[in-house]
């Protein structure tokens, strides 16, 4: 009886030791590849005491807290992310963020960063929860009867993810017949199929790039900017690849009706551009990856107004 | 509201609907014949049977699904083993169901009297007769209700294929929701395709049970 109980105690052991070992192989490396002290610089910005927004309700609110709400995405690395071990966030969204906020006359340290899902966006904006949203949001129709744009501060495209080595795949024509992976329902979807890929969806591209550095998948696709991010976390292996093939103009959302906000967001961008910073914010995140900066887009007449 | 109706949807709706049947029927197949192997090795007189049986319900039953998921579709790849995302999904269910099959079986089993085996050797029968002729026909009685539950819970575990790569239901939920569509109306649709299955099979057992009922 007691033999029994042994053997059985000791099978269980085995298992969850199987078990837990699998685990540990899904975890996704932390960012171990942030490159040594030749890596590009991440850029400092000149806190504006002076800003004086009359006139803007979300400005004028968020001065008398002392405080600035930020909503971010914290899963996309270089791009929009949160090391949950520090909280602290990085990223090329981040640093819009922060530029955009400096020039608002809000130190960093002033700054109070929400992540909140593609899915809640709009409401969390016209609901008063943040003053403003920088994450991968593309500038839209639909979007624009709920909430204000300000930019775009980046142009991006649906594109492909593909391991080093291979160079097979060169365009979205050539994935024909190609194993490729994206997220569950998102437009990427249908994009890719019309070049009749095989796809294979899953709930998010970090399990598609695991599939990818298996080799399961001969490609990844999304917008070229999330690609960038997972490239330059996974320096060495993987590269992005191709013209986009679509076209994503990454937006800054706000609150509906804050003219003043939005001119004011405008000319941050455009300020910020013009001297370099966006550039050289660009080169210490996304750039890793090895692609080089696209041209800095222009702004959106209806945004600009 | 009518959003299957609207813009083709239709199609995606009864393959969502129709992918969600054929992963639940497939796996609640082998789940069954799986759950039959595992309740047999646990009352059965070999004690290496009876720990293997054990160490699997105590491993598969007490793993979150999800996790059996990630397992059979990025553990497996890297052992070289390569198989579907469909096969895949219907491994990591039946593997799942099977124990909880298995331990209503189990249970069933127990509540036939010890006498009735007892009998049934003395009369000269193996194990296998005794079990499959006199032990398991009188437990079927006892378990429908609870097996029944089982069965109604995998097309609804099954949703979770829809996040590795098998169409089904939920990822009719997912291709609407990024569509634009309103997320309460979605919601009301697919709960609806999952109403209905849940329904058809509680209406089977249901149907079973009262053809198995017995005055005591």
């Amino acid at each position: 009886m007691k033999a029994r109980r042994t053997v059985a105690a000791a099978l269980s052991v085995l298992a969850l030791t199987a078990v837990a070992a699998c685990g540990k192989d899904g975890t996704p490396n932390s960012d171990t590849n942030k490159g040594g002290s030749a890596a590009p610089q991440l850029p400092t910005y000149q806190v504006n005491a002076d800003a004086k927004l009359d006139g803007s309700p979300v400005w004028t609110k968020a001065k008398a807290a002392g405080k600035l709400r930020i909503g971010a995405k914290s899963d996309q690395p270089f791009l929009g992310f949160e090391d949950v071990q520090t909280g602290k966030r990085n990223g090329f969204d981040i640093e819009i963020a922060k530029m955009v906020a400096a020039d608002l006359g809000f130190s960093p340290d002033q700054i109070q960063f929400t992540t909140i899902n593609s899915s809640a966006r709009e409401t969390s904006i016209a609901g008063d929860q943040i003053d403003y949203y920088v994450g991968t949001y593309s500038i839209n129709d639909n979007r624009k009867k709920q909430i204000d744009f300000a930019g775009p501060y980046y142009i991006a495209g649906q594109s492909l993810l593909v391991n080093k080595d291979n160079t097979a795949i060169t365009d979205a024509k050539s994935t024909e017949g190609k194993a490729v992976c994206t997220v569950t329902g998102s437009t990427s979807v249908d994009n890719i199929k019309t070049y009749n890929a095989k796809v294979t969806t899953f709930d998010s591209y970090s399990l598609c790039v695991e599939k990818l550095l298996t080799k399961e998948v001969d490609a990844v696709t999304t917008d070229d900017a999330i690609l960038k991010g997972y490239a330059a976390k996974n320096q060495g292996k993987l590269k992005v690849v191709g013209e986009p093939f679509s076209k994503e103009r990454y937006g800054i959302g706000l609150k509906k009706g804050d003219a003043v906000l939005q001119k004011a967001i405008n000319d941050a961008l455009k300020k910020h551009e013009d001297n370099g910073d966006w550039k050289k914010a660009y080169d210490a995140t996304l750039g890793l990856s090895g692609s080089a900066a696209p041209a800095v887009p222009e702004l959106d007449p209806t945004t600009a107004s | 509201m009518g959003i299957p109706f609207e813009d083709g949807n239709f199609s995606l709706f009864v393959r969502g609907f129709l992918g969600t049947i054929e992963l639940s029927a497939l796996s609640a197949l082998f789940a069954l014949l799986l759950g039959f192997m595992l309740a047999a090795f646990r009352v059965s007189p070999v004690p290496v049977l009876r720990g293997f049986g054990t160490a699997w319900v105590t491993i598969f039953r007490n793993t979150p699904l999800t996790l059996m998921f990630f397992a059979v579709t990025f553990v497996l790849p890297r052992l070289d083993v390569h198989i579907s995302s469909f096969t895949a999904a219907v491994a990591a269910l039946s593997i799942y169901t099977g124990s909880f099959v298995c331990e209503v079986l189990r249970a069933g089993i127990n509540t036939v009297p010890l006498g009735q085996a007892e009998a049934a050797r003395s009369l000269g029968m193996g194990f296998g007769q005794t079990l499959g002729l006199v032990v398991l026909p009188q437990a079927a009685r006892a378990v429908l209700a609870p097996m029944g539950s089982v069965f109604i819970a995998l097309p609804r575990n099954s949703a979770i294929g829809g996040a590795f790569n098998v169409f089904e239901l939920f990822s009719v939920q997912k291709t609407l929701t990024e569509k634009g569509y309103a997320i309460f109306a979605i919601f009301f649709w697919v709960a609806l395709a999952y109403l209905v299955i849940s329904f058809a099979v509680g209406a089977v057992f249901s149907a079973l049970e009262r053809r198995t009922a017995v005055a005591r």
